[in-house]
């Protein structure tokens, strides 16, 4: 069968983007396959792991259960896009992050990485509502999240860390290292 | 676990969808928030000809509060629900089921009418719908039609809706004055869908109990509203014997219900475990209800809990 093919064009990360691709294409399989952006991690396909979660505007999504038609015109920022935000700044590493990304290296929030991009855009987007969790809030805020190699103890430290940074880096007197990231443009990959 | 293919439709008024639901038919299914229907794409347990996505027809996203009753349209993400305050103002119960919705990330893209219209028996928002004595709206191609919640369901996963019908509102009416409500469900993860859960309200004039009734999730296989006065009605708050009449009230819902075994948990289980949450429950109702005096022992039964799963009973944990 000849698929009808759609062209679909969103905002990634700041960039706009399009690629033609069946109605049946995932939000997830878009930005992997179509657009590269491997970041976003697939794992269960049916809303339950949380590793696909991208932000869709300011709020937490799974990419998984979300057609590429569907997001046509919508801002849609993955883990790739994080250290673009207002509040990433280079790291030691040279790398830009954001908070969440500086906490959960710092408090070694994770071990095979595969849980990390659902978890980190799930976080940035709760730290965002919500300025100083209780350790009880973290567990709750990341309880949509599935990670098999934690056991979570140090992904909840990572989240109260964050929640520290970010308010570091919001004070306007805070010495903090590190410039803040240019904006979009320069670390993006081509735009088709 | 990908989507069998489909031709897509991206209507941009309720008319057009209508018109395109009565030419593709059995053929056609509505797409609004896709958190239930997209894992059974995915899983390819249902493969659907043609996916008529109505996320673009304008004029479904309104919550309307009136003196009566809540109406919320076909795309108004539970989230949506969740935060309007507005809306917890005028209808509690709302809120305090909605939270018990999956996981934030899921209430994000998740409607409220689209779970109603999907009508699955571990659905929350159904329950919710027939506490409040709810009605959906309902446009078809000879015009709109309300149906009461008790005609809606016919079974799970099964309602009343035509193929060339889009729900594209639910109106739950909201509770005479003295009334206080609660949720509480139990699942073995969290957001996961419930092993049971319960929704109750209890109205209470002059200290004394007038009306009460619970609606049930996972536990029946179409909402159903059982009437509580029977047990409670009567009932001082005050009065030292107000445990046992909690007693009745469980023993009333232990006898309603129907829960069926699976991998998850044995009937009984799900029995005794819906009969316990509305014990938990209806104290919390009764102290939400303005009621202007609350027996001592009702409320310690509440504080007694000590399973970690029952802590969503409070409502707006997330």
């Amino acid at each position: 069968m000849n698929e009808m093919l759609h062209e679909v064009t969103l905002t990634v990360n700041g960039v706009r983007r399009t690629a033609s691709v069946p109605a049946r294409r995932l939000l997830s399989d878009f930005l992997r396959h179509d657009l590269t952006l491997t970041g976003t991690h697939v794992g269960c396909e049916h809303g339950v792991c949380g590793a696909c979660t991208v932000l869709v505007g300011d709020e937490p999504v799974r990419s998984c259960l979300m057609f590429a038609v569907s997001a046509q015109g919508l801002e849609v920022t993955t883990v790739e896009g994080l250290g673009l935000r207002p509040d990433a700044r280079d790291c030691a590493t040279g790398q830009s992050m954001n908070p969440v990304q500086q906490a959960f290296t710092e408090c070694h929030g994770l071990q095979c990485g595969f849980c990390t991009p659902g978890l980190l855009t799930t976080v940035t987007a709760y730290l965002d509502d919500h300025l100083d969790p209780t350790s009880d809030e973290a567990r709750e805020a990341i309880s949509g999240n599935l990670c098999r190699c934690t056991g979570y103890q140090n992904i909840v430290k990572s989240v109260l860390r964050a929640a520290e940074i970010k308010a570091e880096r919001r004070a306007p007197d805070a010495a903090e290292p590190g410039e803040p990231h240019p904006g979009p443009v320069a670390a993006e990959g081509v735009p088709s | 676990m990908k989507p069998a293919p489909f031709e897509y439709h991206a209507p941009r008024s309720v008319e057009e969808a209508v018109a395109v639901l009565a030419e593709v038919g059995h053929d056609g299914k509505v797409l609004a928030g896709g958190q239930s229907l997209i894992p059974i794409l995915n899983m390819r347990l249902a493969s659907p000809g043609h996916l008529i996505d109505i996320n673009h027809v304008t004029g479904l996203d309104d919550i309307e509060i009136t003196s009566d009753s809540v109406r919320v349209g076909a795309l108004v993400r539970h989230s949506g629900l969740e935060r309007s305050d507005s809306t917890h103002a005028a209808l509690p119960l709302l809120r305090q089921a909605v939270v018990n919705v999956a996981h934030p990330a899921i209430r994000n893209r998740g409607t409220t009418v689209g779970s109603i219209a999907h009508a699955d028996a571990a659905g929350e928002m159904p329950a919710v719908l027939a506490l409040c004595d709810g009605t959906v709206e309902v446009v078809g191609p000879h015009g709109i039609r309300e149906v009461g919640w008790q005609h809606f369901f016919l079974g799970a996963l099964e309602t009343v809706l035509a193929p060339d019908e889009l729900a594209v509102a639910t109106r739950f009416n909201r509770m005479p004055p003295g009334t206080g409500t609660a949720f509480a469900e139990s699942a073995r993860r969290s957001g996961d869908y419930a092993l049971a859960g319960v929704a109750v309200r209890v109205t209470v004039s002059d200290g004394v109990v007038s009306a009460a009734a619970a609606s049930f999730v996972s536990v029946t296989d179409v909402p159903s509203v059982l009437d509580l006065t029977p047990a409670l009605g009567g009932r001082e708050l005050a009065d030292a014997g107000f445990g046992s009449a909690l007693d009745q009230a469980a023993e009333a819902v232990r006898e309603h219900v129907a829960p069926e075994t699976d991998i998850h948990a044995s009937a009984d289980y799900r029995r005794m475990l819906v009969a316990e949450l509305t014990r938990r429950a209806l104290p919390i109702a009764i102290s939400r209800s303005n009621a202007a005096f609350v027996h001592e022992s009702a409320v310690a039964t509440v504080s007694s809990r000590t399973n970690a799963a029952f802590e969503g009973l409070g409502g707006g944990r997330r």
